[in-house]
């Protein structure tokens, strides 16, 4: 929280914020331990763990698959728990291979 | 043409916020203040102010409320007394961080305990420091016009800060006056439409209100205050352009019969009226004595008040309001620490009178000037509380 | 058995993401994901007055939001009544036309603590007057911002920092106050329960409540891996659990009609939900053995009510 501090002149009235959804700039990908890995031989294209990702953290590709936003995706875990076919696995950071 | 109509004070007030077009009224009753939420309830039901009533559930819900739409970009108002002000206090001081022009006619009473209806300053007191421009009236007219210059002031882009009225309750509130009702063209060319800085609208999504941490939090804290200080300029306005409308000229401290005066009286709010009445009649008896009315409470208006009070040799400061276990009534307090720095500062006497409703007469206005010379300069004590049964 | 939508519907709804990643609730945070989710269904012409609570606190770090619509924190206890203000406030500028007439959706948006407690006041108020909001309670089951404080919302026999078990305490020696049977005694067009763990429930519930014309309330469990203590993988489980052991049931009440929005059949035991559930741990089965009766208890008065 230490970046860019704002001086008392630079703050708006009301301290409103007018830049919506600027949050997106903060790296809560840093905080993962583990990653979530797709195999796409099992994945459906369901996209039932892009609705349960608490950070909406995860996207769709052009061929329709899924995988986790890694400047975002906190770890949790969910999507690997809630995946149907089991396609999704949580592998440990510093462990996991590119996918 | 401007015409004079005898009415209550609060009926007068009312009609100010009917003139003003209000959008959004919210508001709970509490004595004295009923009569002008009753008022505007009955103009709303009839038509006359086309506004949304919302008859809350709690004090603290009207000021929430009146926040909520002014955010929207709603003109908005409200009025409490006493156990209401303090029960909304904590958004009070919300209102004013988040900047946002509410209006709010407090019709000043004592606040709890004992539980007292009548009129003293404790609650506006209260609120002292919570950020918003605090103007003392001194009479119904002073209302009735308080309300346009509120809007107007608070809705200047160069304030954009919450304006609180104090009037006396039942003292003024349950008064007949006659007030000079001001024509509807007038005050539409006085005050504009609200056109909000910022608002809550899908089309330019903002946010509001959010929580700063340590780091940022002084800056917040500076900018607000330098708004309020540099709201003064913009409240001389607004006055300036009234007075050149009605011919009623506002200044943040006024002085009367100040020439040659060697001990001032200095009062806020419906005392003011009387002590000149006392000083009339003092003046007539041969004695050098003066009045010095604040009605700008908030910003403090340091400089003019040091001007007013130049060359006089004691002040007799009336305060409305107890500080507990404090240097003084609040009112003498800020007044010593406005003169500290100054190299002849006149001896300030003070005391505090007309606690919970308990009348002052131009006659114990005299008795205070004449018990201050008696004490003035060692004082005994920093205050006394006038009249009090052993 | 899972919710009765098909597993191609999540392709249908928006991508649109009104709740900004980056905001900084924990991993797995129920609360976070109800809010995701709500906001799809609501859509961009909505205005959001927010509590102070876990989703204040992550979502608005000053100069921060995770907000893409209009939305304002005021204080603690008056999101209903700051709701209440933004509808009055369109209300009037769109008869007096200085707003284009649309279709805003206000909502106002508490936590448990911020709804059945400090709130409940201004939410019955709001209530009682009509005003044309939604609102919407993220339930936790405690003050979990704070540190993980009881609430009137706590369920029985659950720790917490502030109804911590001991020789002389099971932990939460209340039951739940059940804010929905508060909100429906209310008499408004539209009450429901929902939970994150059944998204399509949730969201048609968040877009029926938003659309109906009058006052609306939405409770929605809100599992918390932090202040319920399980692994935040789990949270979508947990919330499962809830409903399918008839804890959390998933109904609605339209202008005072009971339904069930989602059966699920015979129930599982209680004991299935509890000891997933560290804060929960410390219960010996004859606790358990009571809150499995209160839970049957509830659910059959909820079914008569259904049935009526």
């Amino acid at each position: 929280m230490g970046e860019g501090l704002l001086g008392w002149k630079e703050i708006k009235p009301g301290c409103v914020i007018t830049e919506a959804g600027n949050a997106s700039e903060y790296r809560t990908g840093d905080w993962r331990s583990d990653r979530p890995i797709w195999d796409k031989s099992k994945c459906v294209k369901c996209g039932i763990c892009y609705i349960f990702c608490p950070e909406a953290a995860i996207e769709e590709d052009e061929e329709g698959y899924f995988y986790a936003n890694l400047y975002y995706c906190k770890g949790c875990g969910i999507c690997a728990t809630e995946c149907w076919t089991g396609a999704i696995t949580m592998v440990e950071e510093g462990k996991a291979e590119d996918g | 043409m401007a015409k004079r109509v005898g009415m209550e004070v609060s009926i007068a007030a009312a009609e100010a916020v009917k003139q003003a077009n209000a959008d959004v009224v919210a508001a709970y009753p509490i004595t004295p203040q009923t009569h002008i939420v009753e008022h505007i309830s009955e103009l709303v039901a009839d038509g006359e102010l086309d506004a949304e009533f919302v008859p809350v559930e709690s004090e603290h819900s009207a000021m929430s409320v009146c926040v909520g739409a002014s955010a929207a970009g709603a003109r908005a108002f409200t009025c409490t007394s006493s156990q209401g002000l303090i029960l909304m206090s904590e958004i009070v001081w919300i209102a004013a961080s988040l900047r946002l022009p509410v209006v709010m006619i407090v019709a000043n009473r004592s606040l709890s305990g004992p539980l007292s209806i009548w009129n003293d300053h404790s609650d506006a007191m209260m609120l002292r420091d919570c950020g918003w421009i605090q103007i003392f009236a001194q009479n119904g007219q002073e209302v009735y016009d308080g309300v346009f210059n509120a809007f107007r002031i608070a809705e200047d882009h160069r304030v954009l800060l919450p304006v609180m009225i104090h009037m006396d309750g039942f003292i003024l509130t349950h008064v007949i006056e006659s007030i000079e009702v001001v024509d509807q063209e007038v005050v539409d060319r006085y005050l504009p439409p609200y056109k909000p800085l910022y608002r809550l609208h899908p089309d330019d999504p903002v946010t509001m209100g959010a929580f700063a941490m340590p780091p940022l939090y002084t800056e917040t804290q500076m900018a607000q205050n330098e708004a309020l200080k540099a709201s003064y300029g913009p409240i001389l306005e607004a006055w300036e352009e009234w007075g050149e409308l009605t011919g009623r000229h506002y200044r943040p401290v006024e002085t009367y019969k100040m020439e040659g005066a060697e001990v001032a009286l200095i009062t806020m709010g419906s005392f003011s009226e009387t002590a000149s009445v006392a000083v009339d009649e003092m003046r007539e008896e041969g004695e050098a004595v003066g009045l010095v009315r604040i009605r700008l409470w908030r910003p403090f208006p340091f400089e003019e008040f040091r001007k007013s009070i130049r060359g006089i040799k004691t002040l007799v400061v009336v305060d409305r309001a107890i500080s507990f276990g404090g240097p003084g009534g609040p009112v003498a307090s800020e007044i010593r620490s406005a003169l500290y720095e100054e190299k002849d500062r006149p001896a300030v006497v003070n005391f505090i009178a007309g606690i919970a409703g308990r009348d002052v007469s131009p006659d114990d206005y005299k008795r205070m000037i004449r018990r201050a010379r008696e004490i003035a300069p060692v004082l005994p004590e920093a205050y006394e509380i006038y009249g009090v049964r052993e | 058995m899972r919710e009765r939508f098909g597993v191609y519907v999540p392709k249908v709804v928006t991508r649109e993401e009104y709740f900004a990643p980056g905001h900084r609730a924990c991993q797995g945070c129920g609360e976070a994901l109800a809010v995701r989710l709500a906001q799809k269904a609501l859509g961009r012409d909505t205005i959001v007055a927010c509590a102070t609570g876990c989703m204040e606190i992550v979502s608005s770090p000053f100069p921060y939001t995770s907000w893409r619509i209009p939305w304002i924190h005021v204080a603690f206890e008056n999101a209903a009544a700051v709701a209440s203000g933004i509808e009055a406030g369109l209300k009037a500028l769109m008869r007096k036309g200085r707003l284009p007439s649309k279709r805003i959706f206000c909502v106002g948006m508490a936590g448990d603590g911020g709804t059945s407690d400090i709130g409940i006041q201004a939410l019955s108020g709001a209530l009682e007057r009509g005003h044309d909001f939604l609102y919407i309670c993220l339930d936790n089951e405690a003050y979990m911002n704070t540190g993980i404080q009881r609430s009137s919302a706590t369920p029985f026999g659950a720790a917490t920092t502030t109804s911590p078990p001991g020789k002389f305490s099971w932990g939460q020696m209340t039951w739940k106050k059940n804010m929905a049977e508060i909100a429906a005694a209310h008499d408004i067009p539209y009450v429901a329960t929902a939970c994150p763990s059944y998204p399509f429930d949730l969201m048609e519930k968040v877009r029926k409540g938003a659309e109906v014309h009058g006052p609306a309330y939405i409770h929605i469990l809100s599992p918390c891996p932090t202040g319920w203590r399980f692994p935040p993988n789990l949270s979508i489980r947990v919330g499962r659990l809830a409903v399918e052991t008839g804890v959390f049931p998933l109904y609605e009440v339209v202008n005072g009609k009971y339904r069930l929005t989602l059966d699920p059949g015979e129930l599982r035991p209680v004991k299935e939900y509890l000891k997933v559930q560290g804060r929960f741990r410390h219960l010996p089965d004859e606790v358990i053995e009571q809150i499995q009766e209160r839970v049957r208890r509830e659910y059959e008065r909820l079914l008569r009510k259904t049935r009526s």
